[in-house]
């Protein structure tokens, strides 16, 4: 007597319980985003993180997987943020000579930048009443992500929500930064690139090399810079100011 | 490219340690980052192995957060329910942070020149 086919059902249970399929989604949701997005004229809105997530929700939902299943295989994706952090370190060694030859430039933007991007995040988000673990979420939103989610896991914010949070700033800055340079007269493609890179991270650093690899060069190195800066001085500001959280 | 990830996960490890050793509250990789980086600046520099990984990682960059950001799915109440603060808090000061930056690095930048200038005329 032959066999019967397995029902659709089942191998879908059984697919799911495997750490395969959280592994293969991840990674075929990504490609078709970047396809998406490349095929798009690289326009930011459709980044290809958010399609990724977005379709990936969408399918955990409509097909009832709980996202610890899903994340039994993307957790192999998940791992290599740690060393990629590390790594980081290679291009930033490479731009040793720009940071020497203009150090102070350098230095007073990342400063002002950090400062300014975590400061008006905090009061805004403050005064239109959102709550603690929300606030302490949004503090390294202009951080790559790696670290970003890094920061807010040492803070006692949410890691996930801080990853969505940081890739939708990346967004809003790789969308906006022309206007704003636009309207301010700024010119110097050090500059716009350098401004991009610390408000937007990686996003606004893939944005800045479609434009000019001079501002593509600036902005890796102002989000590499603004990362180590801000794993160290996010925490300690916090653990200054918690008592009057 | 084995060798060059090797060096990674010895850097994240050691940085690791060093976080819970000390109780710094840094996250272990950037620890890892900053160690690199020192012993790049006082050796030749990186060997080819740990630039083929570092640029084969770091150009799929992107793709390594998606797990994380499939995530908030266990917070959609929170999103939504704080919509409104999240979302101006994002733009606003997005769009501060990029004219602070970039005025400030002009200004700077405007001001060595000057100064260089001053010195080659002297």
């Amino acid at each position: 007597m032959p066999q019967p086919l397995q029902p659709l059902a089942d191998i879908w249970v059984y697919l799911a319980a495997t750490p395969l399929l959280g592994l293969t989604l991840t990674l075929l949701a990504y490609q078709a985003g970047y396809w998406l997005y490349t095929k798009s004229g690289m326009n930011p809105l459709l980044n290809p993180v958010l399609l990724a997530v977005a379709a990936l929700v969408l399918l955990l939902l409509a097909t009832n997987t709980s996202y610890p299943t899903y994340f039994e295989g993307a957790q192999f994706v998940h791992f290599l943020l740690g060393p990629a952090v590390v790594a980081l370190a290679v291009p930033l060694h490479r731009q040793l000579p720009d940071i020497r030859r203009l150090f102070v430039p350098i230095a007073g933007g990342l400063l002002v930048g950090s400062l300014t991007a975590v400061m008006s995040a905090l009061a805004l988000a403050w005064a239109l009443g959102a709550s603690k673990v929300t606030l302490l979420s949004l503090v390294p939103k202009s951080v790559t992500a790696p670290i970003a989610m890094g920061i807010a896991e040492k803070i006692g914010g949410i890691p996930a929500l801080t990853a969505v949070l940081v890739v939708a700033t990346g967004i809003v800055g790789a969308a906006l930064g022309k206007f704003v340079f636009d309207a301010l007269g700024i010119r110097d493609y050090r500059v716009r690139g350098f401004a991009l890179g610390i408000a937007a991270h990686g996003i606004g650093t893939a944005r800045a090399f479609q434009v000019d690899a001079e501002a593509g060069a600036f902005s890796g190195l102002a989000f590499g810079l603004h990362g180590a800066l801000a794993a160290f001085m996010f925490p300690a500001i916090y653990l200054a100011i918690r008592h009057f959280l | 490219m084995l060798a060059g990830l090797t060096w990674l996960l010895v850097y994240q490890c050691i940085g690791e340690i060093l976080v819970r050793w000390t109780g710094l509250a840094v996250p272990g990789p950037v620890v890892g980052m900053v160690l690199l980086f020192a012993t790049l600046m006082l050796g030749k520099g990186a060997s080819e192995a740990l630039q083929a990984s570092a640029s084969g990682l770091l150009s799929h960059l992107s793709l390594l957060f998606v797990p994380a950001g499939v995530g908030v799915m266990l917070h959609f109440h929170r999103v939504a329910s704080e919509w409104l603060p999240i979302a101006v808090a994002l733009i606003v000061s997005t769009v501060l942070t990029l004219a602070a930056t970039a005025l400030t690095m002009r200004w700077l930048l405007a001001r060595q020149e000057r100064r260089e200038t001053a010195q080659e005329g002297s």
